[in-house]
């Protein structure tokens, strides 16, 4: 979930609405005997910055990568079939979605021998058990980014975003209807799964009142509106936030103490995958020590690739807004889909909030 | 001459059936299984199932939905009458410029269109926002002038991220709608009528309200339309300029197709609309027809 700039993920878009049915320039036919291309779906800014002409150099595979800006669209866009994708970048929760909707295909672990360079605890999930569908390519956590000049310590709660006025107009916060319900839970001191329907109403009471101290719900921009100075503290992504604190040494980033929301970004391969095996070997390419290294270089989100953190500088593995302290994360929890009732609720609970 | 294609009918059809079936495959046959969704059900993540119920219909006359309904009216019906005012004398100063500055003039108009409305949307979030150009400009002028007089620093003005950026992004972006049907209308009127007004007592204001005015009213009618109709079911503008409540009922649609997955009850939202849009339309004929049969 990388910079969902939506001016760049728009273009994308229409990028690729015209590559994907220019198929003038045919590729030569690989040693696989499939055509020597491959269509990425992808999230911008989440790739290093050789990653796919060092892929070409090594394989003679050409990548023509289009971009999405959220996994609603990765997931409105194939749900009417594949349009040509081989691999796409869903999180955690869209896994789930996919796979109920049997829109992915299966791995063939034969084929991705560097799944071994992932740490341990990454070579499992409980939304995929046995990672027969999806393969990690970056965990992430949301917290709150923020200005240090303008914000007095470390605001290391929720409570500053949702329940005070303390930072009243300088505030941005996430609008991802399932986010914001699911934090608003995790601040009043439940789990961010199975929040039942009282709590959601608590939540929505919660944040009409704070509403007026809110300056804005963004839609993961929210690193851009600290970095311009719009607003003073966001709800937003520790990747994206550690993205502009590389350029701005005034922007900081902490997962407040009542713990947060991970999330997972995967490579899998859709049903209908035209290219199955150029997908396989991208996979296995991606999760090479010194790929993933250039990689997390580039896109500054934790990897779950334990042979390609030891070849990373201390100042990426050091770094606390990469990688937040642990006891924050002791207390912080993956989300599941829990199914279209529970999305039509959140939906309507934040067409409340956003209405009041 | 003009009712000349009714008497070669194979003709007519001939030339017609390429539009028609168009018309039919791209518009008309989309919009009818957009209809059905409306009065469906989801039966998994990816499917539908039309029921002929109508729950969603039900569901979308909620409170909550009427209300930002209702706010969408507003924003748009705003939106219009301040292209209407700002956009009239725009279009009377074309009419009565000479040709070579009419030309420019027009031009000026239309030159927006050359690039795409999100560009354009970021680069008036860039002229907006807290530290834009029009608070830089401001910025400048007050400290420059507060350093002689010893006045408070300059606090910049809110005006990105608020219902008040919403109607000005809408109102910059539907303003061409607006002038160009106007001047159509006006450069049309018959001058000779304004110069008789003049001539035989009437003052401006009199003359502007009593002849120029209803001479115009079928430019003002489609302006009015053209401008509304789109406003009403803007989704860019309230998405990239508004604030915390400036949620519109396009943006609500747009979830129910993406985050909540929902396309029966996007469906009948969409179809909410398009029924109010018909109605304008409706309107719209009726006026034309009452001062047809009056002239």
């Amino acid at each position: 979930m990388p910079d969902r700039r939506s001016l760049l993920a728009g273009l994308g878009a229409v990028a690729a609405g015209f590559s994907l049915t220019d198929c003038s320039t045919r590729a030569g036919v690989g040693a696989n005997g499939e055509e020597a291309r491959l269509n990425l779906y992808n999230w911008d800014t989440y790739t290093g910055r050789s990653t796919l002409t060092d892929f070409r150099a090594k394989t003679g595979i050409a990548v023509k990568m289009s971009l999405f800006g959220n996994n609603d669209e990765l997931f409105a866009r194939l749900r009417a079939g594949n349009p040509g994708f081989d691999v796409i970048v869903p999180s955690n929760e869209f896994v789930t979605r996919l796979r109920q909707s049997n829109m992915l295909m299966p791995i063939d672990h034969a084929k991705v021998p560097n799944f071994a360079n992932l740490a341990a605890a990454f070579r499992d999930a409980p939304f995929d058990p046995g990672r027969r569908y999806s393969i990690p390519y970056t965990w992430l956590v949301l917290g709150l980014g923020y200005r240090k000049s303008k914000i007095d310590g470390v605001p290391d709660s929720w409570k500053w975003v949702f329940d005070s006025d303390r930072y009243a107009g300088r505030i941005g916060v996430f609008s991802e209807a399932d986010d914001l319900i699911r934090l608003g839970a995790k601040y009043l001191g439940h789990s961010v799964r199975d929040v039942p329907p009282p709590v959601v109403r608590q939540v929505v009471a919660m944040l009409i009142r704070q509403k007026p101290f809110i300056k804005v719900f963004h839609h993961d921009e929210g690193q851009d509106l600290l970095a311009a100075g719009d607003i003073d503290l966001v709800v937003e992504y520790n990747g994206d936030i550690a993205q502009v604190m590389a350029d701005d040494p005034d922007l900081d980033f902490v997962v407040p103490r009542e713990g947060t929301l991970i999330n997972s970004d995967c490579l899998c391969i859709p049903a209908g995958a035209p290219r199955p095996d150029n997908a396989h070997r991208f996979i296995n390419f991606v999760l090479d020590a010194h790929v993933g290294a250039g990689i997390s270089q580039t896109i500054r989100y934790p990897t779950p690739n334990a042979a390609a953190l030891a070849l990373m500088p201390a100042e990426y593995r050091d770094n606390r807004a990469i990688f937040p302290p642990a006891n924050r994360m002791a207390r912080s929890e993956y989300g599941d889909f829990e199914g279209m009732r529970h999305a039509q609720l959140v939906d309507e609970a934040v067409t409340e909030i956003m209405a009041a | 001459m003009t009712e000349d294609w009714k008497q070669s009918r194979p003709l007519f059809a001939v030339l017609s059936a390429s539009p028609m079936l168009w018309l039919l495959v791209f518009f008309l046959a989309p919009l009818a299984i957009v209809w059905g969704y409306s009065f469906g059900e989801n039966t998994s993540l990816t499917e539908i199932a039309v029921n002929g119920r109508l729950t969603n219909y039900a569901r979308a006359l909620k409170p909550l939905y009427l209300a930002i309904l209702g706010k969408s009216v507003w924003f748009a019906g705003l939106t219009t009458l301040i292209c209407l005012i700002v956009g009239f004398p725009v279009a009377v100063a074309i009419t009565f410029a000479t040709p070579r500055t009419k030309a420019w003039l027009l031009l000026l108009i239309m030159l927006p269109f050359w690039t795409n409305l999100l560009i354009r949307t970021y680069a008036l979030m860039a002229v907006l926002r807290s530290e834009g150009y029009i608070n830089a400009a401001l910025a400048f002028g007050w400290n420059g002038i507060g350093q002689l007089v010893g006045a408070r620093a300059f606090v910049p003005l809110d005006l990105l991220h608020n219902n008040f950026a919403v109607v000005f992004g809408l109102v910059y972006v539907q303003f061409p709608f607006m002038v160009l049907p106007l001047y159509a209308a006006l450069d049309r009127l018959d001058r000779s009528l304004i110069e008789a007004s003049l001539d035989l007592g009437a003052g401006h204001l009199a003359t502007f309200a009593r002849i120029v005015v209803p001479l115009s009213l079928p430019g003002i009618v489609s302006g009015v339309i053209v401008t509304f109709i789109p406003s009403l079911g803007a989704y860019l503008t309230p998405d990239l300029l508004g604030g915390t409540n400036s949620q519109m009922i396009a943006n609500i649609i747009e979830r129910q197709f993406k985050s909540a997955n929902d396309w029966p009850f996007g469906a009948a939202l969409s179809f909410l609309l398009m029924y109010l849009t018909f109605a304008a339309i409706l309107i719209q004929s009726l006026l034309s027809r009452r001062r047809g049969a009056a002239a």
